[in-house]
């Protein structure tokens, strides 16, 4: 198991996020999109600091601010939603399109 | 206390302050600052007088005013035995005046303007009396005149007043105009402004004789014109139009005795060009029979004696130009005694009547006893009866005359007669007879007591006044003033028995005409018709005056008017005007065309690349997030490769 394999399957994880966020037209979906996107980073801050720097903790650490941070995140998001849901009666994001010009 | 004397016009400056800015609205209060002021002035100016009638010395304190460059100016005072008799003249007769006024002015509504400009005139009066330079005095000089025009104008409401006060202006600025030059001449000539400093230069020669006379003239024009001295004598009978009691003051006592002032001030010039002398000596002399002979026939009380007054000046001119300084002088101090004494008789005679005809008058003696017993005496002053005040200061100047140039003393005794016959027409037709207007007559009653009283001290000096002037005194009035050295003159009985026979005969005339009507008044003026007509009309002067310079100067004005100003200047203007309307016109084009085109062309493009642009903004979330997206791929890819 090297750094390499860790790395791999975080782009592979941040790929499968992206994807996610650019194609779901559930804005619940776009909200687990990005949580995958938050592990993928979070895997490579966590392989970086055991393979780089096994003594320190400081990738692990901020790890769990990210984590907290994307808890946080999604409730505002959670909570976005549903007020959006109450407006137009879904959450299908190319309906919601009152910001263009 | 001669160092101190400039307290002495400070007064009534500080009373002048006063009244106009605090008490302008309480008449009483205003009248009794004036005089209080006056008072005080009068007392500072006895003490003047004693200290130096102790010590007869010139003193002079200046103080160093404006340095320039090869020329200074100083101020100051020059104290001399003339200045100090002349500030005695002045306090009293403006002291006497202003109590006078509180009667004759009590239903006045300007009555407290009316003393502030009593104040500042006898500030000016007495400025100018004491004045060290021919600056200071000039500037004093302008004063008393602008007190003067304010003064005559004072009852501006009627217009025959105002043109009276801008006669007077003008005319007298006229004499002015020649005494700038005629200062000008001198003094930068001289190089110094100063009296004393000048005489002394002139006397050292370091003028040309031919620039000292021609300056001496000039500056004499000044006092031709403040003097009432023909050819400018035309303004001081007008000038009756003012408050009587303002020509008592100003216009018998003291201003115009300003311009005899000058010319004795300034005798030490005098004396050195006989060319200047000589024409100062036949302008006097001249206007002294001019006036007379005009005062023969007037109708109007103070008429009468404005040319009493312009011929008197004329008498002590004469004086003066033959170098009478003594004899000049002289007279001044008793004719503003009895010339004040007549005109305040006067305006309580017109306070009695309401009129200044003598012809509506008539039988005032059983009336007004106080008025009439004054006016008289006055008059019998004026005409030199023996032994009062007149009689010696006109048998100084007549003496003099006849010492110096016997045709000025057979004038000056033609004058003498005709002042006897015109006073004492005056008095017989106004006090004696019958009452001509009855109804008037009826009305007529004695002035108050505040009017009388000044009358009566005025009678004394009109009698006793003239007794320091008696030439058999060995230290009389001649050797107390004097040019350089005392000229006593022997006096000489044949003359002074002339004078008086000369005055009784003018007075007997009188009383035969207006008073025995043994010789018609209608008669006579029948059978010299053409002298009346011409005497009547004061020699034409004012018509002469109005078609040779005010028709010329108003047809010269009326053309410029239309020509130049209408035609030229309002040429001008208008094609200013049109110029300017035509460039916003075409500032108008630049707004709308080049200025607003840039604002609104920016505007156009704005929203023209706004239009093109916004399709980006299309509100797609996932849009938005593709962009981002490979956004940064496209930056981390540049970073990298």
């Amino acid at each position: 198991m090297t750094l390499y394999h860790f790395l791999s399957l975080s782009a592979l994880l941040f790929c499968i996020g992206i994807f996610g966020v650019l194609t779901r037209r559930n804005a619940i979906g776009i909200l687990m999109a990005i949580e995958l996107l938050f592990n993928a980073v979070n895997i490579n801050f966590v392989a970086f600091a055991r393979f780089i720097n096994p003594q320190g903790l400081t990738g692990q650490i901020f790890t769990i601010f990210v984590i907290t941070v994307a808890a946080a995140e999604a409730a505002v998001g959670l909570a976005l939603i549903i007020l959006i849901y109450r407006q137009h009666k879904g959450v299908e994001v190319d309906k919601i399109n009152i910001m263009k010009w | 206390m001669l160092p101190y004397s400039w307290i002495i016009p400070c007064f009534p400056l500080l009373s002048f302050a006063l009244i106009i800015f605090f008490t302008i609205k309480k008449p009483k209060l205003s009248s009794q600052i004036s005089i209080g002021a006056v008072a005080l002035s009068f007392i500072f100016s006895l003490i003047v007088l004693v200290s130096v009638l102790g010590n007869p010395v010139t003193s002079e304190f200046k103080f160093n005013w404006l340095d320039l460059p090869g020329f200074k100016v100083d101020a100051g005072m020059l104290i001399d035995p003339l200045t100090s008799v002349m500030l005695m003249v002045v306090t009293i007769v403006s002291m006497l005046v202003q109590i006078y006024s509180v009667g004759y002015m009590a239903d006045d509504p300007r009555f407290a303007r009316y003393f502030s400009f009593l104040s500042l005139f006898t500030f000016s009066m007495l400025g100018l009396v004491l004045s060290n330079s021919f600056f200071e005095i000039f500037i004093f000089w302008e004063l008393v005149g602008l007190t003067s025009y304010l003064l005559i104008g004072f009852w501006f409401e009627k217009k025959t007043a105002s043109d009276a006060g801008k006669k007077a202006f003008i005319t007298t600025r006229t004499g002015d105009l020649a005494f700038l030059v005629g200062i000008f001449l001198l003094t930068t000539t001289v190089g110094t402004v100063n009296f004393q400093e000048a005489f002394h230069q002139v006397e050292s020669g370091a003028i040309s004789s031919g620039l000292l006379t021609l300056s001496a003239i000039l500056i004499f024009g000044g006092a031709v014109g403040k003097s009432a001295q023909f050819p400018l004598h035309v303004w001081l009978p007008d000038a009756m139009e003012g408050p009587t009691p303002v020509s008592a003051l100003i216009h018998a006592a003291t201003m115009v005795a300003a311009g005899v002032y000058l010319v004795a001030r300034l005798m030490s010039i005098y004396a050195l060009s006989v060319p200047a002398s000589l024409v100062v000596a036949i302008i006097g002399a001249f206007t002294a029979f001019l006036a007379a002979s005009i005062a023969l026939v007037q109708n109007d009380i103070k008429r009468v004696l404005a040319y009493s007054t312009i011929s008197q000046l004329g008498y002590m001119i004469m004086a003066l130009g033959l170098g009478g300084y003594t004899a000049g002088t002289f007279h001044l101090m008793t004719h503003a005694s009895f010339k004040a004494l007549l005109f305040l008789g006067a305006g309580s005679v017109i306070h009695a009547m309401h009129t200044n005809d003598i012809w509506e008058m008539g039988g005032l003696y059983v009336k007004m006893r106080t008025t009439a017993i004054t006016f008289i005496l006055g008059s019998l002053s004026l005409a030199g009866i023996f032994p009062l005040s007149g009689f010696w200061s006109k048998d100084e100047i007549l003496l003099l005359a006849w010492n110096k140039n016997p045709i000025f003393a057979i004038v000056g005794m033609a004058v003498a007669f005709m002042t006897a016959f015109y006073m004492f027409r005056l008095c017989f037709i106004a006090f004696y007879g019958k009452a001509r207007d009855q109804h008037k007559f009826d009305h007529a009653h004695e002035s108050p007591k505040v009017m009388t009283v000044p009358l009566v001290i005025l009678a004394f000096l009109s009698i006793f006044a003239g007794w320091v002037g008696i030439p058999w005194l060995s230290k009389g009035y001649s050797s107390f003033v004097y040019h350089h050295e005392v000229h006593h003159l022997e006096p000489n009985f044949i003359l002074m028995i002339v004078a008086t026979l000369v005055a009784l005969s003018g007075i007997y005339l009188a009383y035969v005409i207006y008073y025995k009507k043994t010789i018609s008044a209608e008669g006579l003026k029948n059978k010299f018709a053409p002298i009346h007509k011409l005497l009547y009309n004061k020699y034409y002067f004012d018509e002469l005056y109005n078609a040779i310079i005010i028709r010329p100067i108003f047809k010269l004005a009326d053309f410029l008017f239309k020509k130049f100003d209408q035609g030229v200047i309002d040429w001008l203007v208008n094609a200013a005007g049109n110029f300017t309307v035509f460039l916003s016109w075409f500032w108008e084009l630049f707004d709308t065309y080049i200025v607003d085109g840039a604002v609104n062309g920016v505007g156009y493009v704005v929203r023209g690349t706004g239009a093109v642009i916004r399709r980006v903004q299309t509100g797609q979330l996932q849009n938005y997030a593709f962009i981002i997206f490979f956004g940064i791929v496209l930056i981390i890819l540049l970073k990298v490769f």
